[in-house]
């Protein structure tokens, strides 16, 4: 038998979860306003005319797409380096190994800010143009670190023997990686990618310094925001693009629930 | 007779522990061959770098007749039945057994078709498509056997391959291996820290200790001459004597416990001590005696009788003279690398 929760504690997490969604109503609220102007409360009225105008927007197209393509290519680099480092970490032993793990976390751990100056001031020095390819390394820096995490914390739960026994039975690096660690990996690789993809595709600071002209999604909102009118289309784009992505988060926790029951079952092996 | 592996001065170094010490031996081709060692005695080391998975700091492997010191695993006609299985957990039965015959680009059907002779074989049909999470422990183990022999390789490594079944199955298992050897005549390696299983399986053992072989010969010649205490208590026990003895000049010498005999009353004479009964175990078939004697203890092991004598009593010990084994003196502790 579980125990009930008290009142109080059932009134504290209900209060909780409250305070972290109701700025997600509020936008949901504010997308159907006839106001354009102000956020007044309660709405004048509501309409639908907003999901019209900002679908016809070019620059919201222009944004999204932009930030999805930086997402996707930031996350698949991401994917190669954070397994290729996770590999090299868990097998080798050498000096300056601390060092080398701590200078791989430290883009998620130090603020933005400083990530961003970095980069920039690197960007200037080797005389490139900001363009979509340094939105993507700038976003392939910290995306790495939670493939990285994911896929390390995997590796050490793989037995060596494992490896051992595919190239006693002849398997050669190549196909032992392809038929016996990437399935043990590949729901990490799964989970730190979908990480890795979400935090590229809302990050606003390190971008504004690798930006140059284009524009990301987040910056595009950033932008839409200090415009005097047609405020709800913010909102429209927000809302829509929460519905595309909870399609992307459903089917991983699907996805990870299953996949842990099977490497689960195995440990025992 | 034809040489599979030989090791010539092998040695495996890690840190400043030597793993394996300038070991030398010959295993013969469709030979059953153990290697029995305490926890630490290098058997593993030595196993692991027969099969391509340690790099030997000095020394020699040879296989079949071609040095292969510094083969990778998968350039050795050589399969390995690994401690923990290492079976693939996210592949079913049959894969796991096929591996082998995939990674070398047969066909799915044919592989298949081998992986199920070999599954047979170990008497696991009818588990071709459970995952190796749904096996007991005895089944994964028939798994790894029939995943490790489906290349047909001319030899076979096992690690400790029973370690994790339970008694009854240990045995079974033990009687199957042997036999499934003598049928397909692979040379087997049989890593052991059980000296039950390598005297009961093998034709010859090598008896490890800090790295170095301390007698290499047959079961038989293991348990009744051994050459030094270490292998005299390793294999079997035995009772150490010291000192003088008539006829066999100074020394040391093993004793096994049931060539000693015991009698109610004081008798001394050569060969003869006379004691005190410290305890007495009953073990069934046999009784183990504590005696106390002067200057130590003696155990001696007998078939059980209808009476059993208490503790306290004076007994008399004797044994032939021919059951007295002189040692040598044995390898010491070197955990110091000299390099």
């Amino acid at each position: 038998m579980k125990a009930k929760p008290s009142l109080a504690l059932r009134i504290a997490a209900i209060a909780g979860i409250a305070f972290l969604h109701f700025p997600l109503l509020i936008i949901l609220l504010y997308a159907f306003t006839t106001e354009d102007r102000t956020y007044q409360f309660p709405p004048p009225g509501l309409t639908l005319k907003w999901f019209g105008v900002a679908f016809a927007r070019q620059d919201m197209w222009a944004a999204l797409g932009l930030s999805l393509r930086v997402a996707l290519v930031a996350t698949a680099v991401a994917l190669v380096l954070g397994t290729m480092v996770a590999g090299a970490m868990y097998r080798f032993n050498f000096l300056g190994k601390d060092v080398v793990t701590l200078s791989l976390i430290l883009p998620i751990a130090l603020p933005g800010i400083l990530t961003g100056i970095a980069l920039l001031t690197t960007i200037n020095r080797l005389g490139l143009e900001p363009s979509f390819w340094t939105i993507v390394i700038g976003h392939a820096t910290f995306c790495m670190v939670t493939v990285y995490n994911n896929v390390v914390a995997r590796f050490r739960r793989l037995t060596p023997s494992q490896i051992e026994a595919s190239m006693d039975l002849g398997a050669d690096g190549f196909q032992t990686f392809r038929y016996v660690i990437l399935p043990g990996i590949a729901t990490a690789l799964l989970a730190g990618g979908m990480l890795a993809f979400a935090l590229s595709f809302d990050e606003v600071i390190v971008t504004t310094f690798t930006a140059g002209q284009d524009k990301t999604l987040p910056i595009w909102f950033l932008s839409e925001l200090f415009k005097p009118r047609e405020r709800p289309v913010t909102n429209v784009v927000a809302i829509f693009v929460t519905a595309v992505t909870f399609v992307p988060i459903l089917l991983a926790q699907r996805l990870t629930q299953s996949g842990e029951e099977l490497h689960g079952g195995g440990k025992t092996t | 007779m034809q040489t599979a592996v030989q090791l010539i001065n092998l040695t495996c170094i890690f840190g400043n522990v030597r793993a394996v010490d300038r070991v030398n031996l010959e295993v013969y081709s469709g030979e059953f061959f153990s290697m029995l060692g305490p926890s630490g005695s290098g058997k593993t080391t030595c196993l692991r770098l027969i099969g391509g998975f340690e790099a030997p700091s000095s020394g020699q492997i040879v296989l079949f007749g071609q040095d292969a010191s510094r083969l990778p695993p998968y350039a050795r006609d050589v399969n390995t039945v690994f401690q923990d299985y290492a079976l693939f957990p996210h592949m079913s039965v049959l894969d796991n057994v096929a591996y082998a015959l995939m990674v070398r680009g047969v066909p799915r059907a044919e592989r298949h078709r081998r992986a199920g002779e070999m599954l047979e074989l170990v008497k696991l049909s009818g588990m071709e498509h459970r995952r190796p999470s749904q096996l007991s422990g005895g089944q994964r183990q028939r798994v790894a056997l029939a995943r490790a022999l489906i290349n047909q390789p001319r030899l076979l490594l096992l690690d400790e391959p029973l370690g994790a079944l339970d008694l009854k199955l240990r045995e079974e298992m033990q009687i199957e291996l042997k036999a499934l050897q003598r049928s397909l005549g692979i040379t087997f390696i049989y890593v052991t820290h059980d000296q039950g299983e390598a005297l009961s399986m093998s034709d010859r053992v090598a008896v490890f200790n800090h790295g170095q072989i301390e007698q290499l010969d047959t079961p038989k010649g293991l348990y009744e001459h051994p050459q030094t205490e270490f292998v005299a208590r390793f294999v079997g026990s035995a009772n150490i004597l010291e000192g003088r003895l008539i006829g066999l000049g100074e020394g040391r010498f093993a004793l096994r416990p049931e060539r000693v005999r015991l009698v109610a009353g004081s008798e001394p004479g050569a060969h003869r001590l006379v004691g005190r009964l410290l305890d007495v175990h009953y073990l069934g078939s046999q009784t183990r005696y504590e005696v106390q004697v002067e200057g130590g203890r003696i155990t001696a092991l007998a078939p059980s009788q209808e009476e059993i004598l208490p503790a306290g009593s004076v007994v008399t010990l004797s044994w032939d003279a021919t059951s007295l084994r002189p040692l040598a003196d044995g390898i010491p502790a070197r955990p110091e690398a000299s390099v």
